[in-house]
């Protein structure tokens, strides 16, 4: 397989620290006695539990259903008895609770009714729907609804498999890859059929060789095309991964499909397999055990397992000094072991100081630009940088802050040891809460607007109603209620933003089917059209035209960015 | 609590400043083998200055002073300007000049990677604007001078301002062949033929020798030498063509003087330089034409460091025009490359 790759800039070589856990098969765990299940194993909203307390379940049955548009079920990964839903901390840097169904299992595995599903003839809809019933998600890391990426079975030309695994130390596609290639490879050709892609496209990097030997037999005939890619991390970015395989080079804000491409993680395309032709949901992944352990490899895990039972199966050494959850390029320090596995747990790194040296204090940045250099979205780190820290942070928006993709490549190779990408999350968040408070602000005063003009109708209509020289009164329509997009409560997290990207440009992409054309940020923000207004009002009109117009610049920037 | 990334692959700041030092040492030791110990008494001279200065500015501004002071960029920068002073200069030259370098071209500014002028080209230009007469005594190598010193005698004028009995500096002095051109132009006489200006083209090969090998270890990026000495030669070439009589050629003008130390030490300065790929080339490229420019037809006999400091102060504009697109967001396309 020749294929022309389209390298992209920069990128770097880590260590690989693969062999330590890519040499034995996938393995298992005991029962654990408790999984904690939280509601929130996927970017969107929690999953709404349909259990209490004391209710006895089946291996495979509903906990949770998804709430709103972005969310996904949660199934018990065994049979057991619910004990609470209560706040539990989750793996997450700040070691924040969240609301987490507490299993505790009878040991039965006794399971669901598993029926598989008929993709072939029920439609796209149909599948997405089940997709999002049988809780399958984004297994590569970021945990996106994966109902949600099927699109409507048009315009997808090329589909992309991501098997890259750039990210040091994590073996778990690599295993996936070589131990259930043929799995995979109905999964894919699942995926094909209903996206109607033309091209299939599976990228390896090629210090898998293993892995992607099986999947070309797994191929056999079939006509998918298995790549070996050059090892640079992080050829696994979504959007790196495209402009290897493709040349095409999707742009922060918008999304491939938009392209004809789609891209899946591997072992998100086994959950689809599992899930539709066997009707089992995701309960379990394979999650990477390693760093400074006596055991490093690969388990398949039920989700909720407790993260310190799977570092005791790992045997984690005595020099250990904490855990990271992901990979050390892109992954997080875990404050405990107290959580529970989640859908996008697909390593932990057990950290100890040889494999892990302390990082020694920043200097000033020299601009020497090697981080510009390595740099896969092609920003100027060292402005981004120089901008954050100055706090201007508008500049650093300028200058697409917000197309970091967060990799790491350039903190990675700062000679002067700054910890770039935590100025980059600051700047981001800083942002996000100045929108937000501006979103506010606007939504105060549309409602403020809207008020004062059902007043001054009323009052219009009173005082014609008192007037003896009136001629017949027109009845006066309030005005119509202003549609206002729903305030933001919680601030924004980085997830929300996503998610909210993401909700528009699902917005976006609606409004486009129905012939609208209209961004919904826009269109929500259209002031009243208030017909019963006199034409006299023709400054109030003015002015509202203005202030549309201005909603929409903002929409369109939004949009843009 | 740290972030990731979680792991570095960097080569350390001071590391980097240390291979920086390395580099030069080429060129040093053909500088000592060809005027004497006194290139050792400039370097001793700067070092110490400079590492004093940087402490005391750094305690009064009140930073740890161990770190910063130990991370080697002020050595490089007392390097680069006793490099650039006569070996045979009074003490004090190497000295004040260290200490405005220092305070007055880096320290004022906040410090390292703050500064918008090379520290070093600061201190030179205060004293060659200060002390012209000091300045350009250049000695005459030791192989080709109509007198010679040895060792204690050299160290006896920089420290003492003595000379042996019965030698006086002009008897010791020659002018550079830079120098050496202007003045027969000036004076009607045929100039330089275009030859490499002897003893100065040897100690080019050592900062040619010491810039090759930053530029392996990638501490360089190639756009800033490759654009200086390009412009620099075109322009000689070009002139040279015009009016052989009373202009250098290209590799003359290489040859001699401070062009190949400025080439890969001074345009070089990351902090005082671009940052974008597009910036760099036209910064180092207007860099090397005023250098040739202040040669041909200013009032010093080199330029380097006036070009230099001149384009420092475009270097915020170039950065802002010249930013490369961002991944995805090239002129018109939809992503296809």
């Amino acid at each position: 397989m020749s294929r022309i790759l389209h390298p992209f800039h920069g990128g770097i070589r880590p260590p690989e620290h693969k062999r330590h856990s890519n040499g034995s098969r996938i393995g298992s765990l005991p029962l654990p006695s408790q999984l904690v299940l939280s509601l929130r194993q996927h970017i969107g909203q929690p999953a709404r539990p349909i259990v209490v307390p004391g209710d006895t379940v089946l291996k495979g049955q509903t906990l949770a259903v998804p709430e709103g548009r972005i969310s996904s079920a949660l199934h018990a990964p065994t049979s057991g008895r619910i004990v609470a839903i209560e706040p539990r901390s989750v793996p997450h840097p700040s070691g924040l609770t969240e609301l987490c169904v507490v299993l505790v299992p009878d040991g039965q595995e006794r399971w669901v009714e598993r029926m598989p599903f008929d993709w072939r003839t029920a439609g796209i809809e149909a599948v997405a729907q089940q997709l999002c019933a049988m809780g399958v998600v984004g297994l590569g890391g970021a945990g996106f609804p994966t109902h949600l990426k099927l699109g409507s079975g048009r315009g997808i030309e090329t589909l992309v498999i991501n098997g890259a695994e750039c990210e040091p130390y994590i073996t778990c596609d690599d295993r996936l890859m070589r131990e259930r290639a043929a799995d995979l490879v109905a999964g894919i050709q699942i995926l094909r059929t209903l996206l109607r892609a033309q091209t299939v496209l599976v990228g390896v990097e090629d210090n898998k060789p293993e892995a992607i030997e099986a999947l070309q037999l797994a191929c056999g005939g079939a006509d998918i095309e298995v790549v070996a890619l050059p090892t640079r991390y992080p050829s696994g970015g979504a959007k790196q991964l495209i402009r290897l395989l493709t040349g095409l080079e999707v742009p922060a804000g918008t999304r491939a499909t938009e392209l004809g491409v789609q891209c899946f993680n591997v072992g998100t395309v086994y959950a689809l397999y599992r899930a539709l032709e066997h009707g089992e949901p995701l309960i379990s992944r394979i999650v990477t055990l390693t760093g400074a352990v006596a055991r490093p490899g690969n388990v398949e895990a039920l989700l909720g397992t407790p993260l310190d039972a799977l570092m005791q199966h790992a045997g984690a050494d005595d020099g250990v000094e904490g855990y990271l959850y992901g990979g050390p390029m892109m992954g997080f320090a875990l404050p405990s072991l107290a959580a529970g596995l989640t859908k996008s747990g697909n390593c932990i790194v057990a950290k100890s100081p040889a494999l892990f040296p302390p990082a020694p204090p920043p200097m000033p940045c020299i601009r020497c630009g090697d981080c510009a250099q390595v740099c896969p979205a092609e920003l100027q780190p060292m402005d981004l940088y120089w901008f954050a820290r100055a706090r201007q942070f508008d500049r650093a928006r300028e200058r697409h802050l917000f197309d970091c993709i967060e990799c790491g490549a350039c903190a990675y190779v700062c000679p002067s040891h700054i910890p770039l990408v935590d100025y980059y999350r600051h700047a981001k968040a800083e942002l996000w809460a100045a929108d937000a408070a501006g979103q506010a602000a606007d939504l105060a005063r549309r409602r403020h607007q809207a008020r004062q003009r059902r007043l001054e109708a009323a009052q219009q209509a009173r005082a014609e109603r008192r007037s003896p020289h009136a001629a017949p009164v027109p009845a006066v329509t309030s005005p119509a209620p202003v549609v206002l997009p729903p305030p933001q409560t919680d601030a924004p997290a980085p997830l929300d933003e996503k998610q909210a990207r993401i909700a528009a440009a699902l917005a976006r992409a609606a409004a486009r089917r129905d012939g609208a054309g209209q961004p919904p940020a826009a269109a929500s923000a259209q002031p009243v059209a208030d017909e019963a207004q006199p034409v006299a009002d023709e400054k109030q009109a003015r002015i509202e035209a203005a202030m549309a117009r201005a909603a929409q610049r903002r929409a369109a920037q939004e949009s843009r960015r | 609590m740290r972030t990731s990334p979680f792991l570095s692959a960097a080569t350390p700041l001071q590391r980097v400043m240390l291979k920086v030092l390395a580099a030069l040492l080429p060129g040093i030791a053909l500088q000592v083998w060809l005027f004497g110990i006194g290139v050792l008494a400039q370097l001793a001279l700067a070092s110490v200055a400079a590492l004093a200065t940087e402490a005391l500015c750094l305690k009064l501004r009140g930073y740890p002073v161990r770190r910063f002071v130990s991370d080697g960029s002020a050595l490089v920068c007392a390097w680069l300007l006793a490099l650039s002073l006569p070996p045979l200069a009074p003490w004090w030259l190497a000295v004040l000049g260290s200490m405005f370098a220092i305070a007055l071209g880096k320290q004022v500014y906040g410090g390292l990677g703050q500064n918008t002028f090379n520290p070093a080209m600061v201190g030179f230009v205060v004293l060659i604007v200060s002390f012209p007469a000091q300045m350009s005594h250049w000695a005459a190598p030791l192989a080709a001078g109509p007198a010679y010193l040895d060792a204690s005698a050299q160290l006896a004028h920089i420290f003492g301002g003595v000379l042996p009995h019965g030698i006086g500096f002009d008897a010791l002095a020659s002018a550079t062949p830079l120098d050496a051109a202007r003045t027969a132009v000036r004076q009607g006489l045929p100039g330089p033929d275009g030859m490499l200006g002897g003893t100065s083209a040897w100690l080019a090969l050592g900062w040619l020798v010491g810039g090759l090998f930053l530029l392996q270890q990638r501490l360089i990026p190639w756009q800033l030498p490759c654009g200086f000495l390009g412009a620099l030669a075109v322009l000689a070439a070009l002139f040279h063509w015009a009016d052989p009589a009373a202009h250098a050629g290209a590799l003359f003008h290489l040859g001699s003087g401070a062009a190949l130390l400025g080439a890969f030490f001074i345009v070089t300065d990351p902090v005082t330089a671009p940052t974008t790929a597009r910036g760099r080339i036209i910064y180092a490229a207007s860099a090397g034409a005023l250098t040739y420019l202040i040669r041909a037809f200013g009032n010093f006999p080199d330029g380097v460091a006036f070009a230099v400091l001149i384009m420092n102060m475009a270097t915020p504009l170039l950065d802002q025009l010249t930013q490369p697109p961002v991944f995805g967001r090239k002129a018109g396309r939809a992503g296809r490359s």
